[in-house]
């Protein structure tokens, strides 16, 4: 494990905000704390690339998954919770919009598939629907639900028992399901906190598939703990470290050429 | 016989007495029912008259009965937003810091007073307040037993609540606060969903506690044997009926007043029976 | 939740959702109407939760202002006062002379003796319920020990009445009033016990086991013990669940005005004399009182074994 003081001399990457054209999202000098002076993620500063996926990876602990909740302001589910610095979707920042019309725009998926239990199939895919109030007609429910059900390749498998439980479902197929109730409530940017890692291999490329097929529609932003998965279907990696964004770029280039020595370690299996 | 023997026999026997002293209890009631069986059959529990004059004696426990179901649901109605309210608030909403701990606290003593205090304290507190709303003559009536039983009730409604709202799993809290939902959208689509059985079941066990609670009841309800004709009216319930009459009760009348605890004891059976089933179905 | 302000539309997307001309935008007033919604709701609940803590302190108050004036020496160590004597302190404005020794020993006796049938088989069936978790006559056992909780305890007076009253001591008794109160605290320690045995780890009996301790040894010297604080709180509770029940003992006990230490004869008890008092006018005065009394010594009861849980707890 590397010492902070070892690294002194590190490699800054000055605003990688720029680096990015015409970002979705920007991310300005965020800090995140759980309470007190001790903070989650400090001075992150990042752009989100439309139509891609950007893939956050980082030993844990290393704060990836606040950065994610901080986007969606999930994060302040918890009590105590203050940032310093902005996220801005367009040029508004989130902070100073309603988080509910926020979440709106940006959705997540969760590191355990977590389908509500008390409601069917069908209900779990317009569940955005109707917990925000918006009223909708018979028939432009069952198309909703059959084209979200479609896009994340589920239709075929649950056309049938549409009326039963998520909750009896493989858990790939209720990840799936829940990527489904994600999208069904058109998102601009979707947010997966590790969504593969308690899933098995098969259902896990099904899944890394689907994301990929998915952002030409939605900019996502994934957390993995999974160096070979972001590998595989990100755009652009960023890497954490102790709170901070270590190195932020195009995911080949990381990959093969990493900046930062804390990031080749990483990356060469040294630590995480 | 070694003494592990002995001790081995001792354990099952303590099970076995137990399940005596319970065989007991139903026996005693069914054999002192009897006379009172004999005389009036199923009748008795159809039956409104109430009557000891000699020579024409004649008892039946339907009064009660619906005495005794219209003060306790009434109380279970009472009780449900203000049990509701603390499960919520120690379950999903303040679960630690000084608030909560202090609310457990007043809960906890609540379940503490006993019931002879809670009588006195409805008769000289609720009871003018009742008469003053000019809801009932005196004050006394179904209506002030209900209030009465509904705060005594409180701790068991609120207290299985609270376990179960605390143990809804928070990814599917967040799953619904991702999706945009304010937290009392998620209150009434996640929580109540997810922990209703639970809930539903504390109430159950508090409609037991309060079908057979007696001597709060006892002076307040206004111990009238007649057929309640409304919740203000007065009315008597089958323990409050026994607790007034048993003491100087003679050859008919003292065997119908066991035939009524027999009706009250397999009353609350039933109804216990069904909470525990919901909580068993819930730690399965 | 604070209201502020909705994100501008940033993206035209070829979503199924545009093709099929569903909005998904929330309006303003609606976005309002949610969100406050949501605050009443919140501030109804709070409220409500406080709500119900309200008649706890007005029954603390009322008994403490109404009940203080009596409290003192002689009102735990004298007799209850007959009508006359009482009516005429009233009358010139005094404290009404004597106490509730009598309630305070009879309940002492009930109570103990009550507390003296139930403990010893309360554990023991508690130890058994916890060593047979999965037995068919053990699930039978926990059943009727479940059904046992929920017996309203008028029901119990009238057993103590048929049992004990009737046959053995042919008349009201005290000993009466305490087999109705045993039956009534057996089901809360048998349950304490079973809760507090069970959560102890197996690896504490296989030690013991394993040093060659006979079985009965293991339960008595070492498992019993080590669960003795969650024992000893189950066995508070239940004691302080009867010390303040009044229905079962007026079909029992009866009541009595003098001292009686004769477990045959009648006895009065301390619920028992709030329950006389309270029906008669001339010593309405004593039970604001005589309730504080019995009040207090519930919450004593309560609070210590909260203390004994804290204190006690065995760490393994």
């Amino acid at each position: 494990m590397p010492t902070e003081q070892k690294y002194k001399e590190k490699v800054v990457i000055k605003n990688p905000i720029e680096k990015i054209e015409s970002p979705v999202l920007k991310i300005d000098d965020l800090s995140v704390s759980y309470g007190g002076d001790k903070y989650a993620i400090q001075n992150v500063s990042a752009g989100i690339a439309k139509n891609k996926i950007t893939a956050i990876m980082g030993p844990s602990g290393c704060g990836k998954s606040t950065l994610l909740r901080a986007i969606n302001r999930m994060h302040e589910l918890y009590p105590n919770t203050h940032n310093k610095g902005g996220v801005y979707l367009g040029d508004e920042n989130i902070y100073e919009l309603n988080p509910i019309q926020l979440r709106r725009k940006i959705g997540m998926v969760f590191q355990r598939p977590n389908p509500f239990p008390t409601m069917s199939i069908y209900d779990n895919v317009i569940a955005g629907f109707n917990l925000n109030g918006i009223k909708l007609k018979r028939s432009e429910k069952d198309e909703i639900v059959e084209r979200s059900l479609r896009e994340v390749g589920l239709w075929d498998e649950v056309k049938d028992t549409l009326h039963n439980r998520g909750t009896f479902l493989s858990g790939g197929q209720q990840q799936r399901l829940c990527i489904a109730r994600a999208l069904a409530y058109t998102p601009d940017i979707i947010l997966l906190d590790e969504p593969t890692s308690a899933l098995d291999p098969i259902a896990t490329s099904k899944i890394e598939d689907l994301l990929v097929k998915l952002k030409k529609d939605f900019t996502i932003v994934l957390v993995t703990h999974n160096m070979s998965q972001a590998a595989r279907i990100s755009d652009y990696s960023m890497f954490m470290y102790l709170g901070e964004l270590v190195e932020y770029g195009k995911t080949k280039q990381m990959f093969t050429t990493p900046k930062d020595k804390r990031t080749e370690e990483y990356l060469t299996g040294k630590f995480g | 016989m070694n003494s592990e023997k002995i001790f081995k026999y001792l354990l099952v026997s303590s099970g076995v007495l137990m399940v005596l002293i319970a065989l007991g209890i139903v026996a005693t009631l069914f054999v002192g029912s009897i006379p009172s069986f004999k005389e009036f059959g199923f009748g008795f529990l159809f039956s409104t008259e109430w009557d000891p004059t000699e020579g024409r004696e004649s008892y039946g426990a339907l009064p009660f009965i619906i005495g005794t179901l219209l003060t306790s649901i009434l109380a279970l109605i009472i009780t449900f937003p203000f049990a509701f309210s603390i499960s919520l608030f120690l379950g999903e909403y303040f679960k630690d810091g000084a608030l909560p701990s202090f609310l457990r606290s007043v809960v906890d003593l609540l379940a503490g007073i006993p019931s002879v205090v809670y009588g006195l304290w409805g008769f000289y507190a609720l009871k003018p307040l009742v008469a003053e709303l000019g809801l009932n003559a005196q004050g006394f009536g179904i209506f002030t037993s209900s209030v009465i039983l509904a705060i005594m009730i409180i701790p068991y409604a609120s207290s299985l609540g609270a376990e179960v709202i605390s143990m809804v799993p928070g990814s599917l809290k967040e799953a619904a606060y991702s999706l945009g939902a304010t937290r009392f959208e998620v209150v009434r689509n996640v929580i109540v969903p997810n922990a209703g059985s639970g809930i539903f079941a504390g109430y159950i066990l508090a409609l037991g506690r309060a079908i057979g609670e007696t001597m709060a009841v006892t002076m307040l309800i206004g111990n009238s044997n007649n057929m309640p004709t409304g919740i203000f009216d007065l009315g008597n319930t089958m323990a409050s009926l026994i607790a007034n009459q048993f003491g100087e009760a003679e050859g008919l009348k003292y065997t119908a007043l066991i035939e009524i605890g027999l009706i009250l004891f397999v009353i609350t059976g039933i109804v216990n029976y069904i909470g525990k089933l919901i909580m068993k179905k819930l730690s399965a | 939740m604070h209201i502020g302000t909705k994100p501008k539309n940033l993206i035209k997307k070829k979503v199924f959702i545009q093709e099929m001309n569903i909005s998904t935008e929330i309006s303003d007033r609606k976005m309002k109407q949610r969100l406050l919604k949501d605050k009443i709701f919140t501030n109804g609940m709070i409220f409500l939760a406080f709500l119900s803590g309200v008649p706890l302190f007005l029954i603390l108050y009322q008994l403490a202002i109404k009940g203080y004036r009596q409290l003192n020496i002689s009102f735990i160590f004298e007799e209850a006062p007959d009508t006359m004597e009482a009516m005429i302190a009233v009358a010139n404005n005094e404290i009404i002379p004597g106490g509730i020794a009598n309630g305070i020993v009879g309940t002492l006796i009930i109570v103990g003796l009550a507390s003296l049938i139930a403990i010893p088989l309360g554990i023991i069936c508690g130890t058994y319920l916890a060593e047979n978790a999965k037995g068919k006559f053990a699930g039978l056992v926990r059943f009727i020990v479940d059904m046992l909780q929920g017996v309203p305890s008028i029901v119990l007076g009238v057993i103590g009445y048929i049992w004990i009253v009737k046959p053995v001591t042919s008349g009201f008794s005290a000993l009466a009033g305490s087999v109705a109160l045993s039956i009534m605290m057996l089901p809360s320690i048998v349950r304490s016990t079973e809760e507090t045995l069970k959560m102890i780890p197996g690896t504490l009996k296989e030690a013991a086991l394993s040093l060659g301790v006979p079985y009965h040894k293991v339960i008595l010297k070492v498992i019993l013990p080590t669960g003795i604080s969650g024992i000893l709180t189950g066995v508070i509770l239940g004691i302080s669940r009867i010390a303040g029940e009044t229905a079962p003992l007026m079909l029992t006990a009866l009541g009595s005005t003098v001292i009686n230490t004769n477990i045959t004869e009648p006895s009065s008890a301390v619920p028992l004399l709030v329950w006389e008092f309270y029906n008669d006018p001339n010593l309405v005065n004593m039970i604001w009182s005589a309730s504080l009394f019995l009040l207090l010594l519930i919450l004593g009861l309560n609070l210590s074994a909260k203390a004994i849980a804290r204190k006690w707890k065995v760490q393994y």
